[in-house]
């Protein structure tokens, strides 16, 4: 039975096959990983936040998109990935709850995606492929020995980016 | 001040816990009242638990629930959660609405709307108590309802804390009614600050 590598909220993992990384109950976080297909090294990171420099509590990187994704590519470059091949797939993002008239704090989702898009951009990482968005909660795990990124939700079935 | 919540005194705890009896109790009747059952509640509980750690105390982020979401507004902002397995959502809107549901079907539009009135009802009496014990205004904003995993469910909450802290004070109590058909958790999670305020109207140092 190959490793089950579990990631909390405002956490991360990095690994290498044939061990699997996985994240439950995301909603408005995202899980990020970064994956090299020729090492088979990859890492994920579940943020919660966009930006740290926005926070009173910015102890932890891992909690926020702007300082996870460099702390999850430095330590999957430690592990033996090489940058030029590393890409990063994410999921999650959504909007849990509607409200009329509702705050800032509900579109986190949103806010949350934009901000580790721009952050992987300024990485010089490249995206393969996303699923963002939605009012529903996901699931996600990624096998790092086929760098696929599946995602389980509980009404809108599963699905593999 | 963001964790400060770490170092409550025995008293401050005690004061805390009589907060959430008081709410939970009134919240209980109103509830009794609504589908003429006896509930029964438990002595709440008050715990300061890492932000990651929250969807455990509902089974696990994986676990699937409805739950039904407010905001409190006024002098103390914090959020409140009632939170219940799939089965006793659907108890709920048989007792209202006198429907009968079958085990794997999905609870509609008006089932929705039923359930996020009582959620309404129960925060009402909640935070009336709440208002009344502490002298503070709290007022619940509009009700919203999700049925889906805990943990991003729960997300909505955790945000809010995550950007003072790391922990959170959770004041959970559990409903059941005599015959089991619901068993209901209901949480409220002040935000940063507003422990204090609470406190400091009733007197705890």
């Amino acid at each position: 039975m190959a490793e089950l590598l579990k990631v909390g909220i405002a956490d991360y993992k990095v690994g290498k096959s044939p061990a699997t990384i996985i994240s439950y109950g995301l909603g408005s976080c995202i899980g990020i990983t970064l994956y090299d297909a020729k090492s088979k090294v990859g890492g994920l990171v579940h943020i919660m936040l966009p930006d740290s420099t926005q926070a009173r509590a910015n102890e932890n990187p891992a909690k926020f998109a702007d300082t996870g994704i460099p702390l999850l590519l430095k330590e999957v470059i430690a592990l033996g990935a090489v940058k030029s091949r590393i890409e990063a797939k994410m999921a999650g993002g959504s909007q849990m709850f509607q409200f009329a008239g509702a705050s800032d704090i509900m579109a986190i989702g949103k806010r949350n995606a934009e901000l580790a898009k721009k952050t992987l951009q300024k990485c010089g990482i490249k995206i393969a492929s996303e699923d963002l968005g939605g009012t529903y909660g996901r699931t996600v795990e990624m096998d790092l020995t086929t760098g696929l990124y599946k995602i389980r939700t509980i009404n809108k079935g599963e699905k593999t980016i | 001040m963001s964790d400060s919540m770490l170092n409550l005194s025995a008293m401050q705890l005690d004061a805390i816990r009589e907060i959430g009896n008081v709410g939970a109790g009134n919240s209980a009747t109103a509830l009794s009242q609504l589908i003429n059952k006896k509930i029964d509640m438990d002595v709440p509980s008050v715990s300061v638990v890492p932000l990651a750690d929250v969807p455990d105390l509902v089974g696990g982020p994986d676990t699937m629930v409805a739950g039904i979401f407010l905001r409190v507004y006024g002098k103390a902002p914090g959020s409140v959660l009632f939170l219940m397995p799939r089965e006793s959502a659907f108890y709920l809107v048989e007792h209202l609405l006198g429907e009968q549901k079958s085990a794997d079907g999905e609870l509609t539009e008006m089932d929705q709307s039923a359930l996020m009135e009582i959620g309404n009802i129960l925060a009402g009496a909640y935070l009336n108590a709440l208002s009344y014990y502490t002298k503070l205004t709290l007022l619940p904003s509009i009700p919203a309802m999700a049925v889906d995993m805990a943990g991003a469910i729960l997300n909505v909450v955790i945000v809010q804390l995550g950007q003072m802290g790391d922990h959170a004070l959770v004041i959970e109590t559990q409903f059941l009614s005599e015959d089991d058909g619901i068993n209901g958790h209901f949480f409220l999670i002040p935000d940063s600050g507003s422990l204090q305020i609470i406190l400091n109207a009733v007197g705890v140092k």
